[in-house]
């Protein structure tokens, strides 16, 4: 049979990593891939160079549109390794729940698609459900749903109110029914299990040849999570535990994110109880010359950033590395081998930006006629998967 | 392995070729090496220590570019940023993808934005970032204009 290349993407400009695959199949069979990224580079390090040291966590906070904490974070702590300073305590536990927050919302929203694209529509409609309490608790902390402007070099922007802790913790141990349910829906139904074990497998290997992070290498047995090999925050004063499987396939990525939901709740609420009372900022006003790195685990993975100052309120240079970028760059290894029909999963099962699947379309590489798009692909994975149910059932 | 071990093992392997060793603090290190070691080293980090290619810094300091290699031993928490100083006239440097498979995007990313030739790099002609009409020789990231 002729080979086909099927595009996926490239971009959705609202979304925060715009990427374009480009499969190539042989039948159903994908042979190899194309990534191709920059799509919509911004150029925020550039950018960075031309802001103030203050103003520079806005400008990072906007790189990420679900994970809007994550840059910032990062961000702070190498301004903070420059300084040297130690930030007070206060400031790290509140810091702590607004990132462990974000995981949470993150991860839903990842599972509630992930759902979409294997064609368990209720599991999407649920589990966004069970994310907007989540944003409820950011709108009450921070006044923002999303890009919550909490941070800032030496601190946090606005202090949390100890009143507003009992109506935290009560919404978030309503939600631990909801993941139980979300837990019984994957371990006990053996057809998202068949559409998701031993596809897209990913080996301990893989994830030291192209350096993955985040729930992409936890799911391959890789212990890799920036909060507790370099902790920092709060992370180092409350109990918590490294979600890790070892099967490396789509089920065991989908593991890691449910059983990290647990413990992000587990964090929040330690956190809530043992918060003191006291300052929330340093007032930093100079950063002197030097050169500092801060890291956060989020929700993808380890986030990145090298910031150098030569002693002006601006950075000299501000390097930015996302988990992404290092996680798709893995879908070289993941998907050839599978079907099509996998492929939607499999890309999506690193956690990138949805767009890309969203925009997909398959076109003959010789007529140039296209063949399938996006609906078709995620059409084309729903139903393998009501094939297999009925097959089940049967 | 242990701290000390390691910033010892690294200085005996690097040996004359390093210009500068920045013990910075508990959990970050800085070693400036000659680029001609730089495959050597990172061989040792990547394959002996077995420590994770995190990513690399290109940094134009009007003087010279500089590349960091952050490297993180996740055991530890330390990250080894290996910094080699090119020269402007001859900014070229070994590539690492044949050692490491995750240096392949971020060696294009230098390439593109800072004009480094990362000598072995199969595929650094078609643009990564910018757009596919962006003009030749021109690097946003350098500050010499």
């Amino acid at each position: 049979m002729a080979r086909k290349i099927i595009p996926i993407g490239p971009y959705h400009p609202l979304q925060e990593e715009p990427e374009f695959f480009k499969l190539h199949v042989d039948g159903e069979t994908v042979v190899d891939i194309d990534i191709d990224i920059g799509y919509n580079h911004r150029m925020i390090e550039k950018i960075a160079e031309s802001k103030s040291f203050d103003q520079v966590t806005f400008l990072v906070e906007r790189i990420c549109g679900i994970c809007s904490t994550s840059h910032p974070f990062a961000y702070v702590n190498a301004i903070e390794d420059i300084l040297g300073v130690q930030v007070p305590e206060r400031a790290l536990y509140i810091r702590t729940v607004i990132a462990e927050l974000e995981r949470i919302h993150s991860h839903l929203l990842w599972l509630g698609l992930a759902g979409h694209f294997l064609g368990y529509n209720t599991v999407w409609m649920w589990a966004w459900k069970a994310r907007e309490p989540i944003l409820d608790i950011f709108e009450r902390v921070a006044g923002n749903r999303n890009n919550y402007a909490m941070f800032k070099p030496g601190g946090i922007r606005r202090d949390m109110y100890e009143e507003d802790f009992p109506w935290i913790k009560k919404t978030l141990k309503s939600l631990i029914p909801v993941f139980n349910m979300f837990k019984g829906a994957v371990m006990d139904d053996p057809v998202l299990r068949a559409r998701t074990e031993g596809i897209g497998v990913l080996t301990e290997r893989d994830v030291h040849d192209y350096a993955l992070v985040g729930p992409t290498a936890r799911a391959s047995g890789s212990v890799i999570d920036i909060r507790k090999i370099n902790p920092y925050a709060a992370y180092d004063k409350v109990e918590w535990k490294v979600a890790v499987q070892n099967g490396g396939d789509v089920f065991a990525k989908l593991i890691v994110r449910v059983l990290e939901l647990y413990e992000s709740i587990d964090i929040i609420i330690q956190c809530l109880d043992k918060m003191p009372k006291g300052e929330i900022d340093l007032n930093i006003k100079d950063v002197p010359p030097g050169e500092g790195i801060g890291r956060h685990e989020a929700p993808r993975g380890e986030v990145i950033h090298y910031v150098m100052s030569d002693g002006t309120n601006r950075p000299a240079r501000h390097k930015v590395r996302a988990p992404s970028y290092m996680n798709v760059a893995s879908n070289k290894k993941a998907v050839i081998g599978h079907t099509i029909s996998d492929a939607t999963i499999i890309l999506a099962a690193v956690d990138p930006c949805y767009c890309c699947t969203e925009r997909t379309a398959a076109v003959d590489y010789k007529t140039g006629k296209k063949v399938l798009d996006g609906q078709d692909l995620i059409r084309l994975s729903q139903e393998k998967t009501e094939k297999l149910r009925r097959k089940k059932t049967a | 392995m242990k701290r000390a071990e390691l910033i010892q093992n690294i200085k005996i392997r690097c040996g004359g070729d390093m210009s500068e060793f920045r013990d910075k603090s508990e959990k970050r290190i800085y070693v400036t090496v000659k680029k001609e070691i730089l495959p050597k080293i990172a061989a040792y980090l990547f394959n002996e220590v077995k420590a994770r290619f995190s990513t690399a810094s290109g940094v134009d300091t009007r003087e010279n570019v500089e590349i960091l290699y952050h490297f993180s031993v996740d055991d530890i928490g330390l990250i080894v940023s290996l910094r080699v100083v090119l020269d402007k006239s001859d900014l070229e440097v070994e590539s690492l993808v044949s050692l490491m498979k995750a240096a392949d995007w971020i060696e294009r990313e230098i390439h593109e934005l800072l004009g480094v030739n990362f000598k072995g790099h199969s595929n650094l002609k078609k643009h990564f970032l910018l757009k596919d009409d962006w003009p030749e020789g021109d690097y946003p990231l350098r500050r010499d204009k």
